[in-house]
């Protein structure tokens, strides 16, 4: 029950923000925060009690679970299950949420309780795509995440919000329909083995498949993922889709959405499709090289600083990719570290972004320079969070990174040596962002207001997430290994088989 | 023909007398609230006598109507529709000042047509249904006769509809050449044997260029826009749900009876004409600026994704059907009844600039619109969403997925119109300019419903499922 509770926190909070918007804004905004911050603090609760019967229960995955009939003729179950991996991925998205609604504070004006509604619909969203374990319910709070955000963005975005706005929502929905297709087929092919039709992803792991319908349909799976993460071809909607949306909006996309797509992979493509997914590791894991050299490059050679931070997410989900793909312990933790602190670090750079576009009213680098000189504690974090995007050691992302090519060493020895060229080319479009912001004569005489109270409310946790996580990562792993071994578990399914 | 078949008759029988007494009614005292009254009396009363029917079925009453499970389900859904646009066009009507009354006769008789259509099971009866459907159809289209847009859509429709009407004639006569029979259930019998045979097959083509015509689907479907935009709105509704609905579920029943969507060439005629219509359909809508227009062309989509099912010819395949008008209905009266609360004593809310920031006037409208829309777009939470499932599930199960990958790629494009309609309505506008308010009533509460009932269905469906799964087969 608690992880409904979870999810209608998030609805009803919307709601509420949404009614009592139309009276007083503050209301509508503490709402939102008291919602958020309700369902971090269930979140943490879970995860204390949890983190005591990880190794008793062994057999069973599920830390929490809740399976009821929902649509009984087509056998679809609303059933929602929580493991260590689904159970860290709330726990950021809970404290993406809290930051969100802290940094549109006083950013957004306009129509602020319905704001607030989209902002926590697309969290529900989010939570019922990392809790849902039945694959109709899984698309229906996939495609549930798109319209919320669509909003964010079309409305209370920047200069070409239609624009970004309508290109990320046919993204989504095109690949996320090709995956519709591909959840049907495997259905089918399930009852066509079986006689039994279930949406149920425990019923379809052992789905016994030919190999030619297993990789046709394991593909769709993976580009509705692939353009979620994104993957290098399909990432074009990402740099329009960040730079336009208003800063919580970013933060969303960045630091949630693109982990959806992570997810996926993580939860369902290598799984449910084992040999066709190793059999197409090969080509996604030079793709994902491709996407952390070319993200990098394309990062340092923008001038508008919200697409910098935007095309950083290509270079460091295209870690992410490539851990998913070689499948071992330390490439898979790597991974898992990746995404909890680039979601972390990038949403706090978007955060500072927009606290500068706020002051300064432009994103521009080259209106920028010397901003040290009047903001030196915003320059100070700001400096903090480029330094973990571009992997210091001491950070959390390097340890994330690091893991991921130990792990890739052992698949391939090339791929490692060329995505280590894109920990170095990250260095440059880090230090390019702040030596152009912060460094340098203050030409334009800027004098700005320096960090607030509120701005430190934000950033200061996630400094300190991110030097745990850099310096004991541990906690994490302990509470991801369980869910790890069981996901590595289903996947060597067939390997075993074919031993036998 | 007893007293039982009588009996089983009640439906029609009240929907027939209802429109009678209202015409009456009008003779002796003009009142619209009287007439409207009566005309919701009369479709409830029809409504509940289907429950007092279920037990008789099923029936064959004379040898032009069978009255089955299939039948009361679609009959019901037609009445249900007739009374929600009924009560849309009071509040549309009270904007004009002379005959107001007499909407209320046509409509009641343009429903009888489609009950007959859909208990159809002779030609005959096909054929008089459909007539009695289309003339009212003409008088409604072009009811507001002192205005020039609905007297050419009402001219256009009547001429287009004769024609086809003529394919139709043409069609049934072909096959009545080569069988000797009009009776459904005999042609199923005897067209098995005679499938190859060209009177036949030219006979089954008339056939569906007739009911292609009323369905609007590519190439037939060149009246659709300009009849959208000309009738009224709530007519246009009408036209939309009930005729559409109507003729799809006949298409059904004599095409799945018979078995000719097996038939090779049909089978290849109608795939070209889903795939003509989703493309065709979906493409066009990108290009207009006029509100029921975009509705008119993404009904010819809609009318494509149901032909999709219809393709894959089984037992989930006349399910995913029913799923799929039921929400279609819901949300296109929900999308005119929004037209339909906007317009005006002089024009409808029909373009793009009316619905400019119309959520920041009227945020539960807009919202109401918004999810209509949606809905039509196959967005989870709304009806529309399930119905398009079920569709693809029905394909995916049938393994057509040539068509399958059809749907998907022009509903992708469809999203451009639906969200360009959205989005306009979320725009901010600087002047707050002194609109009209509008007149409707009862519109608005119906509109709630019928939202209810959207998200009701696109999150609990099991309910509707089950009655969908008890009815058909046919």
């Amino acid at each position: 029950m608690i992880l409904l509770w979870l999810i209608i926190i998030l609805l009803v909070g919307g709601l509420l923000a949404w009614t009592v918007g139309c009276w007083s804004a503050s209301a509508a905004r503490w709402i939102a925060l008291v919602a958020v911050s309700a369902d971090f603090v269930i979140g943490l609760i879970v995860w204390v009690r949890s983190a005591g019967r990880v190794d008793l229960l062994q057999q069973q995955a599920w830390l929490r679970e809740l399976d009821w009939n929902w649509i009984p003729p087509f056998g679809i179950h609303f059933h929602l299950a929580l493991d260590g991996l689904s159970l860290l991925l709330i726990m950021l998205t809970f404290l993406l949420g809290m930051m969100s609604v802290l940094a549109s504070w006083t950013e957004i004006q306009d129509a602020v309780g319905f704001f607030h509604l989209n902002l926590l619909w697309v969290l529900a969203g989010i939570v019922g795509v990392f809790l849902a374990m039945d694959l109709f319910l899984f698309y229906f709070a996939w495609e549930l995440m798109l319209v919320p955000m669509y909003f964010l963005i079309a409305i209370w975005g920047h200069e070409r919000r239609l624009y970004a706005a309508v290109k990320f929502f046919l993204f989504t929905q095109f690949s996320g329909l090709l995956m519709l297709i591909a959840i049907l087929a495997l259905y089918f092919a399930h009852h066509t083995a079986t006689g039994v039709f279930t949406f149920e992803y425990d019923a379809l792991l052992g789905s016994p498949l030919s190999p030619h319908a297993a990789l046709w349909i394991m593909l769709g799976f993976f580009v509705a993922f692939a353009v979620k993460l994104p993957m290098f071809p399909f990432h074009t909607w990402l740099p329009d889709a960040h730079t336009e949306a208003p800063t919580a909006g970013s933060v969303v996309l960045a630091g949630l959405l693109l982990k959806t797509g992570a997810y996926g992979l993580l939860r369902f493509v290598m799984p449910l499709f084992p040999a066709a997914a190793r059999s197409f590791a090969p080509f996604a894991m030079a793709l994902a090289v491709i996407g952390i050299l070319y993200g990098a490059i394309l990062a340092f050679a923008q001038t508008d600083l919200k697409r910098l931070v935007a095309y950083t997410s290509v270079n460091h989900l295209g870690f992410v990719l490539l851990g998913i793909f070689a499948w071992n312990k330390l490439a898979l933790q790597g991974a898992l570290i990746t995404i909890v602190c680039h979601g972390v670090s990038t949403g706090a750079l978007f955060i500072l972004v927009g606290a500068l576009q706020e002051r300064l009213h432009t994103r521009e680098l080259a209106r920028m320079g010397g901003l040290w000189e009047t903001i030196p504690r915003l320059g100070g974090v700001g400096l903090f969070f480029a330094l973990a995007s571009m992997g210091l050691p001491g950070l959390g992302d390097f340890v994330g990174e690091f893991m991921i090519l130990l792990g890739v060493y052992q698949k391939s020895r090339i791929l490692t040596i060329v995505a280590a060229v894109g920990i170095l080319a990250s260095t440059f479009y880090a230090l390019k962002f702040v030596q152009y912001a912060f460094h340098g004569a203050n030409h334009y005489h800027w004098a700005l207001p320096d960090l607030r109270v509120r701005e430190a409310i934000i950033f200061a946790p996630l400094i300190v997430i991110l030097l745990w996580l850099g310096l004991y990562p541990q906690l994490v792993f302990n509470t991801f290994n369980p869910a790890m071994e069981q996901l590595q578990q289903d996947a060597g399914r067939d390997l075993h088989a074919q031993r036998r | 023909m007893n007293t039982v078949d009588l009996l089983a008759l009640l439906p029609f029988l009240l929907i027939a007398g209802t429109s009678v007494f209202v015409m009456l009614a009008i003779a002796v005292w003009r009142s619209h609230w009287l007439s409207l009254g009566m005309a919701l009396a009369g479709t409830a009363a029809a409504f509940a006598s289907l429950w007092l029917v279920a037990p008789l079925v099923p029936r064959k009453v004379t040898s032009l109507l069978i009255l089955d499970q299939y039948a009361l389900f679609y009959i019901g859904l037609m009445i249900a529709a007739t009374f929600t646009i009924a009560i849309f066009c009071y509040g549309y009507l009270q904007c004009h000042s002379e005959s107001r009354e007499e909407l209320y006769v046509l409509l009641l008789v343009a429903t009888l047509g489609s009950m007959v259509l859909v208990a159809s099971s002779h030609f005959v009866s096909f054929f008089l249904g459909l007539e009695i459907l289309s003339v009212a159809l003409y008088a409604l289209s072009a009811y507001l006769h002192t205005r020039s847009r609905p007297l050419e859509a009402g001219i256009k429709y009547l001429i287009l509809a004769g024609a086809s009407s003529a394919f139709l004639l043409f069609g049934i006569a072909l096959i009545y050449a080569q069988t000797g029979t009009m009776e459904l259930f005999r042609l199923a019998a005897l067209l098995t044997g005679a499938q190859n045979s060209p009177l036949v097959l030219a006979g089954l083509a008339f056939i569906v260029t007739g009911i292609g015509f009323k369905l609007g689907v590519v190439p037939f479907h060149l009246w659709t826009p300009d009849v959208y935009e000309g009738a009224p709105a709530p007519v246009t509704a009408f036209i939309a749900t009930v005729s559409k609905g109507a003729m799809f579920a006949l298409l059904l029943r004599y095409f799945y009876t018979v078995g000719a969507q097996h038939f090779r060439p049909i089978f290849v005629l109608v795939a070209v004409i889903a795939i003509a219509s989703m493309i065709i359909g979906n493409l066009m809508a990108l290009l207009q600026n006029n509100v029921k227009r975009i509705l008119a062309y993404s009904s010819i989509a809609q009318m494509g994704y149901l032909l999709v099912a219809f393709e894959a010819s089984s037992v989930t395949a006349s399910e995913a059907i029913a799923f799929y008008l039921v929400s279609y209905f819901i949300t296109t009266l929900g999308a005119f009844g929004v037209v339909t609360v906007l317009s005006n004593g002089e024009r409808d809310a029909d373009t793009l600039e009316d619905y400019t920031g119309l959520f920041w006037r009227r945020p539960m409208l807009a919202s109401i619109f918004t999810l209509m829309l949606l809905s039509l777009a196959g967005i989870p939470v709304t009806a529309g969403f399930l119905a398009k499932f079920y569709v693809v599930a029905a394909g995916a199960c049938a393994g057509i997925w040539a068509l399958i990958l059809f749907l998907v790629i022009t509903s992708v494009i469809g999203l451009f119109y639906y969200l360009r309609v959205v989005i306009t309505m979320y725009a901010r506008v600087q002047d707050e300019a002194p609109h009209v308010e509008p007149h409707a009533i009862g519109g608005s509460y119906v509109l709630v419903v019928l939202t209810i009932l959207l998200v009701w269905l696109g999150v609990y469906p099991a309910p509707l499922l089950n009655v969908i799964r008890r009815v058909l087969p046919i």
